[in-house]
């Protein structure tokens, strides 16, 4: 049993990460709190440079061919980093999409834009406030033209190419031939789209939207898991970093028990999600029967460990915790943003359970 | 990452499943399907009798304590190797409980301290289990702060005499031999008075006496010692060196206790799929669901994190303190399943009768059985303690008996 990733695979995450710590420092993130656009263009273009939108794109279509184990790593360091940048929507939807359900030509279009950065991708589904369900769904194509509207589209304003869920397909649409107004979030530090489609020119994808996008959201959120996992980490790293400093009743907080013992099960959630994340990277790199179980144990507890890791690090801050100049609520924010995106905590729970099989030994 | 075995490791699990084939007390199976926490259940046969069996026939035929040399009773085998053993052996392994303190804990302790003769006379009979070892660190007044213990040695000749009390020693009533720490020297600070011995447990002066526990039954044990004379060729290390000893066992404790823990997933996970709620199934109810998510990540994360503790050994890494989240984890799990579990029976989940209740009354005996794991073998509180400072490199807690001689320490009483 080799249950690691390589020693190749750890060396290209310390470049990324090298890259990261100098490029999207939580100064630069709040660039994209403070500023007009949430979304800092050097970041993609290093990340791009470096060829990493195309990590799990094959050579032919201009990717770098490495594998999802690598993007699984990647996705940790973008995660950690906060980094305000459409890599998830470009990378783990969009380029997925194409790949699965793209004809050649449609990969021939567009993936090697995605792998030079050139093209930015955003994933449309969501319509009301509530759970995605086909009830749910208005958006319709036809005459090849898309009609619909969407509430909430993650980097729709930065985006080039949409994936689309209409009631009966998944479509591809070219950004131009529609409207998009950028909205705020719980999370000021990522690009967030309302979308109207009027009479927009669309592709088709696949008529079995409903599989597709499970198919899809299982691979994904092995790699938002990742980036949960990053946020964990390094909310865990600030607040341990603080307890260490910071002084009271003349000793460092970290000695307190009531602190320590926090930031002990903090530990303990991110060493739980990190141990189901690797195993879920194993399940999606060989496109396992075990993905969907591994995808979903793995989503479900990086959720939970970054919502934990970012709720407590703000705690242990005490007041500062609160204040904007302290970095804690980028952390608090984004975990809440990904908590929900590729849907909510509870539809991955239901998701794992239905997954099971009827004995699980686990 | 890879999770197959290479083609000697797939070679040597088919010699493992030849012998377990041909070997294993089969008859025993039903039963020991049915083991349930703490209680390795052989039905009509005696428990302490077919451990002994089966732990013979494996020495006899080289299965014994795979990674001891061949010259203590082992068979010299990496650390591999006796992952696969231990993933083979399976529901067998359940007859093991009574030689894992002695083999997993005193056993490692003896190679490091005890002399070459010591070891051989010793350490075959314990991988054979002709003789059973027992471990005596608790103490009345040294738990969690086990360097507080006042069991005395005094040096008389050649020998200790040794006076005090032990508590919470598992396997006590059939030991043949066993670890002792005791205090030689009052005068300095706690940790620098300790020192280790082995002794025979039946010897003059040794009285175990059992716990009635808080769930009816008795696993644990007091010990007693009024004037118990030990020579000192059975001294472990050198005199006042006794916690650095300690260490040795206590680190074993984790490779031997930590890891394949019970968590009750895949029981409440069966009763969920038979239970009804409002006519239907537990396990359609978005709550149960999420209780259930909840625990699955918990039992899979500690599951792939004994994946990653392989790995790391089969690179002769040691395992460490991060596996302290393994019992953090699974008992208080154990504890909210057991809970969770009478829930769905209704005021029926009260009833202990093995005959009514679900699964041999298993989740009453899990209910009563799992406030102890969350305290033997280090409370809740010591693990975040380790994981605070020795995993996150957290200051340690303020110690109001740093550097003052023992006797010097308030005791409160």
């Amino acid at each position: 049993m080799n249950f690691d990733f390589s020693d190749d695979q750890k060396l290209l995450a310390d470049q990324v990460k090298r890259f990261l710590d100098e490029n999207c420092s939580t100064a630069v993130v709040r660039q994209a709190l403070e500023g007009e656009a949430r979304f800092v263009p050097e970041v993609w273009d290093g990340l791009a440079a470096m060829g990493l939108t195309g990590t799990a794109i094959p050579e032919q279509y201009g990717g770098t061919g490495a594998g999802y184990l690598e993007l699984c790593l990647v996705a940790q360091q973008v995660g950690a980093h906060l980094a305000p940048v459409p890599f998830g929507s470009t990378v783990y939807l969009v380029a997925e999409a194409l790949l699965r359900y793209g004809t050649d030509a449609q990969k021939q279009m567009w993936l090697p834009g995605i792998s030079n950065g050139s093209v930015k991708g955003a994933f449309a589904v969501v319509e009301t406030m509530q759970q995605v369900a086909p009830d749910q769904i208005s958006t319709a194509f036809s005459d090849g033209v898309l009609n619909g509207s969407k509430l909430v589209v993650s980097d729709g304003n930065v985006a080039d190419l949409y994936v689309v869920l209409a009631q009966d397909g998944l479509y591809l649409a070219e950004g131009g031939n529609l409207k998009a107004t950028p909205v705020d979030s719980v999370d000021l530090t990522r690009d967030t789209a309302a979308i109207e489609f009027n009479n927009t020119a669309s592709e088709l994808l696949t008529n079995d939207p409903w599989s597709a996008l499970n198919a899809l959201y299982d691979r994904a959120a092995v790699l938002y898991a990742f980036e949960q996992l990053g946020g964990a980490q390094s909310a865990l790293d600030m607040a341990v970093g603080y307890a260490q400093e910071r002084f009271a009743f003349g000793r460092a907080i970290g000695s307190f028990q009531a602190i320590k013992h926090m930031l002990a099960d903090m530990y303990t959630a991110m060493k739980l999600a990190e141990n189901n994340c690797y195993y879920a990277a194993w399940a999606l790199a060989n496109d396992a029967p075990e993905l969907p179980l591994a995808a979903a144990t793995a989503r479900v507890g990086a959720t939970q460990a970054f919502q934990l890791c970012s709720r407590d690090n703000v705690q242990v801050h005490g007041g500062m915790g609160f204040t904007w100049e302290f970095d804690c609520h980028l952390y608090y924010r984004r975990s809440n943003y990904l908590a929900l995106e590729l849907g909510a905590l509870s539809e991955w729970e239901a998701r794992l359970v239905d997954a099971l099989p009827l004995q699980a030994s686990a | 990452m890879d999770f197959s075995d290479t083609k000697e490791e797939a070679e040597f699990r088919a010699e493992v499943r030849a012998f377990i084939d041909a070997n294993a007390p089969h008859y025993l199976n039903e039963h020991l399907q049915k083991s349930g926490f703490g209680n390795t259940n052989t039905g009509e046969y005696d428990a302490l009798e077919e451990a002994k069996k089966w732990q013979k026939t494996k020495a006899e035929n080289g299965w014994a304590c795979l990674m001891w040399p061949t010259e203590y009773g082992g068979r010299g085998a990496t650390p591999i190797q006796n992952v696969i053993w231990s993933q083979e052996e399976g529901i067998y392994s359940r007859l093991s409980g009574t030689f894992i303190i002695g083999q997993g804990m005193c056993a490692p302790t003896m190679m490091a301290y005890a002399s070459e003769g010591q070891k051989q006379e010793y350490l075959p009979k314990l991988a054979s289990g002709e003789h059973v070892w027992c471990q005596m660190f608790s103490e009345p007044h040294g738990g969690s702060d086990l360097a507080g213990l006042r069991t005395r040695a005094e040096k008389d000749g050649d020998e200790w005499v040794i006076n005090g009390q032990k508590i919470w020693t598992s396997g006590a009533q059939h030991s043949d031999y066993g670890i002792l720490i005791t205090r030689t020297d009052p005068t300095v600070a706690k940790h620098k008075g300790l020192t280790m011995f082995f002794i025979d447990m039946k010897s003059e002066g040794i009285e175990v006496v059992p716990i009635k526990q808080a769930n009816g039954n008795s696993e644990f044990n007091e010990v007693y010692f009024d004037n118990l004379r030990v020579p000192d060729e059975n001294r472990l290390g050198e005199v006042g060196e006794g916690w650095r000893v300690s260490i040795t066992t206590l680190m074993n404790e984790r490779m031997a206790i930590g890891g394949g823990i019970s968590t009750g997933f895949p029981e409440i996970y069966e009763l969920v799929q038979s239970v009804q709620i409002n006519g239907k199934p537990a396990v359609e109810d978005a709550n149960v669901k999420s209780k259930l998510a909840d625990w699955y990540v918990k039992s899979s994360g500690l599951k792939n994190n004994a994946s990653r503790m392989i790995t790391a050994v089969s690179r002769g890494e040691m395992p460490g303190p991060e596996n302290s989240i393994g019992k953090l984890v699974a008992g208080n799990m154990m504890q909210d399943i057991a809970k969770f579990a009478l829930d769905l029976q209704g005021q029926g989940g009260a009833l202990v009768d093995p005959e009514v209740a679900e699964g041999s009354a298993r989740f009453q005996a899990m209910l009563l059985r799992s406030p102890a794991v969350r305290i033997e073998g280090g409370t809740d509180q010591i693990l975040r303690n380790i994981i605070g400072e020795r995993v996150l490199g957290l200051p340690e807690d303020m110690r109001a008996d740093k550097g003052i001689p023992f006797n010097e320490i308030p005791t409160g009483s």
